[in-house]
């Protein structure tokens, strides 16, 4: 059935349908009526979750640990401050293993304050060790989170749907919210393979020497750098979990099929913008207006950000002569988090297009549809850069 | 840019309902048949009184681009005492549509080259039953008339579906009456 709802609606309305057991939260803006729809839900008794009222960020992600370690399903949801404060848990959650699904309403961070979209806040968290997945619209949101509790569950890694605040969060726009049948045909009841049980006492991710050394039944067990290994090797195969995981909702749902990148009139293009989020759906009339012009362009938006899916992104970027990466956030003193990345697939392949940066919209600066236009066209016309650094759009100095 | 995109820019003050009664019209549009449509309210911070707007953007097509509206095709005004606050009709097309709750004929507006619907939507919803300030369920029913793009049984649909356990039966006849009373003219006709 398709409603017309907010991005955060959206949101609380796959948290609902995932049938989530443990939800705490703290609220921030743009984050609050996703947990506010949440609470509502869990009121008015259409979901059977406990909602726990915390008093800050850390123990909202604290308590969806415990609970997560006893083998319920835990969701939360923050944003840009809120997720630093939380940063300490963040890293935990991921060591620990735990399959925790968190929305991060992509706000900018302070100093100095600001309330809107960029996408600084997860990006200061990709090596956490969480799966990030971003969504471009609300039936995107709604999907993602729904599939993000399954692929945590499959992986025992804990996942962020990110989408970004404003623009998606507080904007309506139609979506269609999943049968909840078919919902519980594709997510079964989480059965976690250990769970904390009172009558059975355990200490959890205790202190780790720097070797290994002998569990409490006298086998050698892993150590920090295993227990770290083996997070990565699980992070790396999690890639073929999304594809698979993306096969079987698409099965099911009938939508889908671009698990790890997004693409647009990539399959012949010269030049290929890459970005994250809703960036990618605005570059679509773009990419229109440049065809009509008869530049080959393309526009990809990543859904995978971590783990990094660089073969994939290989394959869609090799036969282009330029590609040109949009960023809402940035690694400051260097540059632009995906261009690195980019570049780094990039670098061991025969053949290399030129990549450029170009870092906009920082604090919600509005993004105009004829500057993505003009900086696009000319970012290809022009050809190669002979500066590395991240030029900037929309800048008012 | 290609895609055909009709796109309508609501003022109120907060509190007033203006988004509601975009997310009101958005539900009537999807029904019939635009499946593009994105309702952007105002980003950030709301209060009570202060003037708002709410961009609302309607296609056959799926609308990918988010950004607020500059260059609008209809303005609906809910309290015309804004329409003297600066830039309340900018970016409006030429032979664009202005629809405002006021008590005054459109012959007492004086915009060249537009359009101007007028109703007194805040009496005429007092007439009918609702409390004194709520306009924006009536505004619809001048919306309905002077835009065309809807017919007013889908919009008055839309009303008791958002109204479902809020007077739903008068706020949709508050539409249907204002839907009546409401006075198409052209803004250039003002008196001298």
């Amino acid at each position: 059935m398709h409603i017309i709802e907010s991005g955060n609606v959206a949101a609380a309305s796959g948290v609902k349908l995932a049938r989530a057991q443990v939800i705490a939260a703290y609220p921030i803006t743009p984050q609050t009526p996703l947990t506010e729809k949440l609470s509502e839900f869990v009121d008015a008794g259409e979901m059977q979750a406990e909602y726990i009222p915390v008093e800050s960020e850390h123990s909202a992600l604290a308590v969806c640990i415990a609970a997560s370690s006893t083998g319920a399903r835990a969701f939360t949801a923050t944003s840009a401050n809120g997720l630093l404060y939380m940063v300490e848990q963040v890293h935990w959650a991921a060591g620990a293993r735990l399959p925790i699904v968190m929305c991060v309403v992509n706000r900018g961070i302070g100093a100095p304050w600001t309330v809107w979209n960029d996408h600084q806040d997860s990006i200061s968290q990709r090596d956490a060790g969480w799966i990030q997945l971003y969504a471009c619209d609300h039936q995107q949101i709604i999907d993602t989170v729904i599939q993000a509790f399954l692929l945590a569950e499959t992986v025992s890694i804990p996942v962020m749907v990110c989408y970004d605040g404003y623009l998606l969060s507080h904007t309506y726009m139609p979506f269609d919210v999943p049968d909840p049948d078919k919902v519980d045909e594709f997510l079964p009841a989480f059965k976690p393979a250990y769970a904390l049980d009172p009558k059975q006492p355990a200490n959890l991710n205790t202190v780790t020497l720097p070797d290994i050394r002998p569990d409490v039944r006298g086998n050698l067990a892993p150590g920090y750098m295993e227990i770290r290994h083996n997070l990565h090797v699980d992070l790396r195969r999690a890639i073929d979990k999304v594809a698979e995981i993306d096969a079987r909702f698409q099965k099911i749902f009938n939508r889908g099929g671009h698990p790890f990148i997004e693409p647009y009139c990539c399959e012949d293009a010269d030049f290929i913008a890459v970005c994250l989020g809703s960036l990618s759906y605005q570059l679509r009339d773009v990419v229109d207006e440049l065809r009509e012009e008869g530049l080959k362009a393309g526009v990809a938006g990543l859904r995978l950000y971590r783990p990094f899916p660089e073969q994939a992104m290989v394959e869609l970027l090799a036969k282009a002569k330029g590609v040109v990466v949009f960023e809402k956030a940035l690694s400051y003193g260097n540059q632009g988090a995906l261009f690195t990345d980019i570049k780094a697939a990039l670098y061991p392949g025969p053949a290399r297009p030129f990549v450029k940066n170009f870092i906009l919209g920082l604090g919600g600066r509005e993004i105009k549809t004829a500057d993505l236009l003009k900086t696009f066209r000319e970012a290809c016309t022009q050809g190669p850069a002979s500066i590395d650094t991240p030029q900037w759009i929309g800048l008012k100095l | 840019m290609q895609k055909k995109i009709i796109e309508i820019r609501w003022h109120g003050r907060g509190g007033q309902g203006a988004i509601t009664a975009a997310k009101i019209v958005a539900n009537a549009a999807f029904i019939s048949g635009y499946s593009g449509v994105v309702m952007a309210p105002t980003f950030g911070t709301e209060r009570r009184g202060a003037p708002v707007f709410t961009s609302l953007k309607i296609s056959k097509q799926k609308i990918y681009d988010l950004s607020p509206i500059e260059k609008p095709d209809m303005i609906v005004v809910l309290d015309h005492l804004l329409l003297e606050e600066p830039g309340i009709v900018s970016g409006l097309k030429p032979g664009g549509l202005i629809i405002v709750n006021t008590p005054k004929p459109p012959t007492d507006y004086d915009y060249p080259g537009m359009k101007i619907a007028t109703a007194d939507v805040t009496s005429l919803a007092v007439q009918v039953g609702l409390k004194p300030g709520i306009v924006n369920t009536g505004i619809i029913g001048a919306f309905a008339k002077a835009a065309g793009l809807m017919d007013m049984e889908t919009l008055s649909q839309a009303i008791k579906d958002e109204f479902k356990n809020r007077k739903p039966n008068r706020n949709a006849k508050a539409a249907r009456l204002v839907f009546e009373k409401t006075v198409i003219g052209n803004g250039s006709e003002a008196r001298p």
